[in-house]
């Protein structure tokens, strides 16, 4: 059973990754994400929780930190309304899944911050739990799932190259 | 017909067209990387995959993130960055003379028609150039340094039209703001922006830089500019080889189904954005005497040498009000050079500003200049999000070196004009 850790503003860069912090270890770094917005976020936050995210999810820098602190911290799939380009690749590359809620979509009203859900990879379903509500997410085009399925980039170009 | 984007991406992946949507793999022509996500990131990606760089000579590594070295932490990154550099036989190696966005062009790195990519968010700044750069994580930099390819997903371009001239004291930041309010920091839907009509060639290409710049700010995947004239003298004067087919990439007619935000720059005033994002722009005016603490004039978006003499024209003769900071960190040591040998860097320091290194500093929230709680800072700076530039209380405007200059004289924001007209 997961909690659902749902945020209903834009969730940029900066906050998921504070730059101030960014020379730090992954562990310490980890601690200030989300701190700006929901400071209880990183110490409560526990293995294989979801992360709903409403539009431009991961909007601003680069730094591939912002999604792996989430995964550091036990985040085992983020869905969203809408996703930052470069923030939804490097959670690809970093194995992390994530989702689009399919276009025009509303998220039932018995989704809230603190629910109890199950997260189904292989069919792309967001199940409330003991509700019999849930939500059909948009699946990963073929090739993302192969880089998903391979655990990210680097094991994925480590068999590449294996291969050879 | 086909887009810039598309003709640079068809090149790239060995095709001879290519629609939007369609996946492809493509060739890496140039690999920039910083000393926040370069070295100390992919160096044990690489060693993980027992690879050197596929072709040092297509990357190019600037340290410009923890400039100046302040820390055992921050000197371990310098050293580590320089033993990679050394080790991976990579020539291309700028340290400490500016930030990557400005120095890589003003190195002769760019040319019309390239495929690049960055370790950056800013990395569309190489649209400038007529080149299809974009920003990457540091997983993904250490694959495209390991096979000198990626994939992408074919965009189609977003047209931003401007027409009409721009009025005296408004700028290419003051485009992107309003382009930011109009459109949405999702607005770019991480498609290929093309900044089109004649207010976009009568700017410089510093100015037209600091456009591409922001297409990061609008969401896009890359922020391109036809090349012209302007383009192929600055890659000349900047030591670079111009390709003799540069011509073929001035493509920039909107194809029939292609959607076109037009703009008019005759009516366009300076605008500011409140925090916490760029999009929250409004006429300057509206935020008159809004007072604040900081005035920055920083960052790739907005401390090159045309955004310093923005500064200098409205400071010269003229004394920041008490009670206001003015602090200034020149993009580059070149752009720094230049504004001291034109006399700029006197103008800006007798109106009582204060000088910080060549580095990304205040705008990515890293060293001890970094904003303190409640803080009010007003920044020519592109991303004003809650805590990027220090405390999480801290706060961020954003608007142009001219506006920047003109707030600090007066102590509370105002649109430059008003001062200008005194």
């Amino acid at each position: 059973m997961s909690r659902l850790w749902l945020f209903e503003e834009t969730i940029n860069t900066d906050v998921l990754a504070p730059g101030f912090y960014m020379k730090s270890p992954l562990a310490e770094l980890s601690q200030h994400c989300l701190e700006a917005v929901r400071p209880e976020f990183a110490s409560k936050v526990k293995k294989g929780d979801v992360l709903l995210a409403g539009d431009n999810m991961g909007v601003g820098s680069s730094r591939e930190q912002a999604a792996e602190v989430l995964k550091f911290l036990g985040i085992s799939c983020i869905i969203a309304k809408s996703f930052a380009g470069i923030f939804y690749r490097n959670a690809i590359n970093l194995g992390l899944p994530a989702f689009l809620l399919p276009k025009d979509s509303q998220l039932p009203k018995e989704f809230v911050d603190g629910s109890s859900v199950v997260f189904d990879f292989e069919n792309s379903i967001l199940f409330l739990e003991g509700s019999g509500i849930q939500i059909n997410l948009d699946p990963l085009p073929a090739f993302l799932q192969e880089l998903i399925n391979d655990g990210g980039l680097v094991p994925h170009l480590e068999k590449r190259f294996d291969e050879k | 017909m086909t887009t810039l984007a598309q003709k640079i991406i068809a090149n790239a992946c060995k095709k001879s067209d290519v629609g939007p949507g369609e996946v492809v793999v493509c060739k890496v022509d140039l690999a920039m990387i910083h000393d926040s996500g370069g070295p100390r990131r992919v160096k044990p990606i690489l060693e993980k995959l027992n690879r050197k760089v596929w072709d040092a000579e297509k990357v190019v590594v600037v340290t410009d993130h923890y400039v100046p070295i302040e820390s055992e932490e921050t000197r371990a990154i310098h050293e580590l960055t320089k033993k990679w550099v050394l080790n991976q036989d990579i020539q291309n190696f700028y340290d400490q003379q500016g930030i990557c966005h400005v120095v890589v062009p003003e190195k002769g790195h760019l040319k019309p028609g390239m495929f690049c990519v960055g370790g950056d968010s800013h990395s569309p700044t190489g649209g400038a150039f007529g080149a299809y750069m974009f920003g990457i994580g540091a997983t993904e930099m250490a694959g495209v340094l390991a096979t000198g390819e990626i994939w992408l997903k074919v965009p189609k371009t977003i047209f931003i039209k401007w027409k009409g001239k721009l009025n005296n004291l408004v700028t290419a930041k003051d485009m992107m703001l309003a382009t930011c309010r109009k459109i949405g920091m999702g607005g770019g839907q991480y498609q290929a922006i093309q900044y089109i009509g004649e207010a976009i060639y009568d700017l410089s290409v510093q100015d037209r830089m600091t456009l591409s710049n922001m297409a990061a700010e609008l969401g896009a995947q890359t922020g391109l500019i036809a090349p012209d004239d302007k383009t192929i003298d600055y890659i000349k004067s900047s030591g670079g080889l111009v390709p003799e087919n540069w011509k073929s990439f001035r493509l920039d007619e909107p194809t029939s189904d292609a959607s076109v935000n037009e703009f008019d720059a005759s009516t366009l005033s300076p605008q500011i954005a409140a925090p916490h994002s760029p999009e929250n722009s409004e006429n300057a005016d509206e935020f008159a005497n809004t007072v604040f603490d900081v005035a920055y004039i920083g960052a790739c978006t907005g401390a090159k040498y045309v955004d310093l003499a923005a500064a200098a024209s409205v400071l010269k003769g003229r004394k920041i009000a008490s009670g206001i900071s003015l602090k200034v960190a020149p993009a580059s040591l070149k752009d720094e050079k230049q504004a001291f040998e034109d006399g700029i860097l006197k103008i800006l320091q007798d109106a009582g500003a204060e000088f910080l290194p060549n580095s990304c500093g205040i705008c990515a929230g890293y060293g001890k200049d970094r904003l303190a709680e409640g803080q009010v800072c007003l920044s020519s700076t592109a991303r004003n999000f809650q805590g990027r530039m220090g405390a999480p209380t801290s706060e961020v405007y954003l608007a142009s070196p001219y506006t920047v200059a003109a707030s600090a004289v007066v102590g509370k924001m105002t649109d430059p004009r008003k001062l200008m007209v005194n």
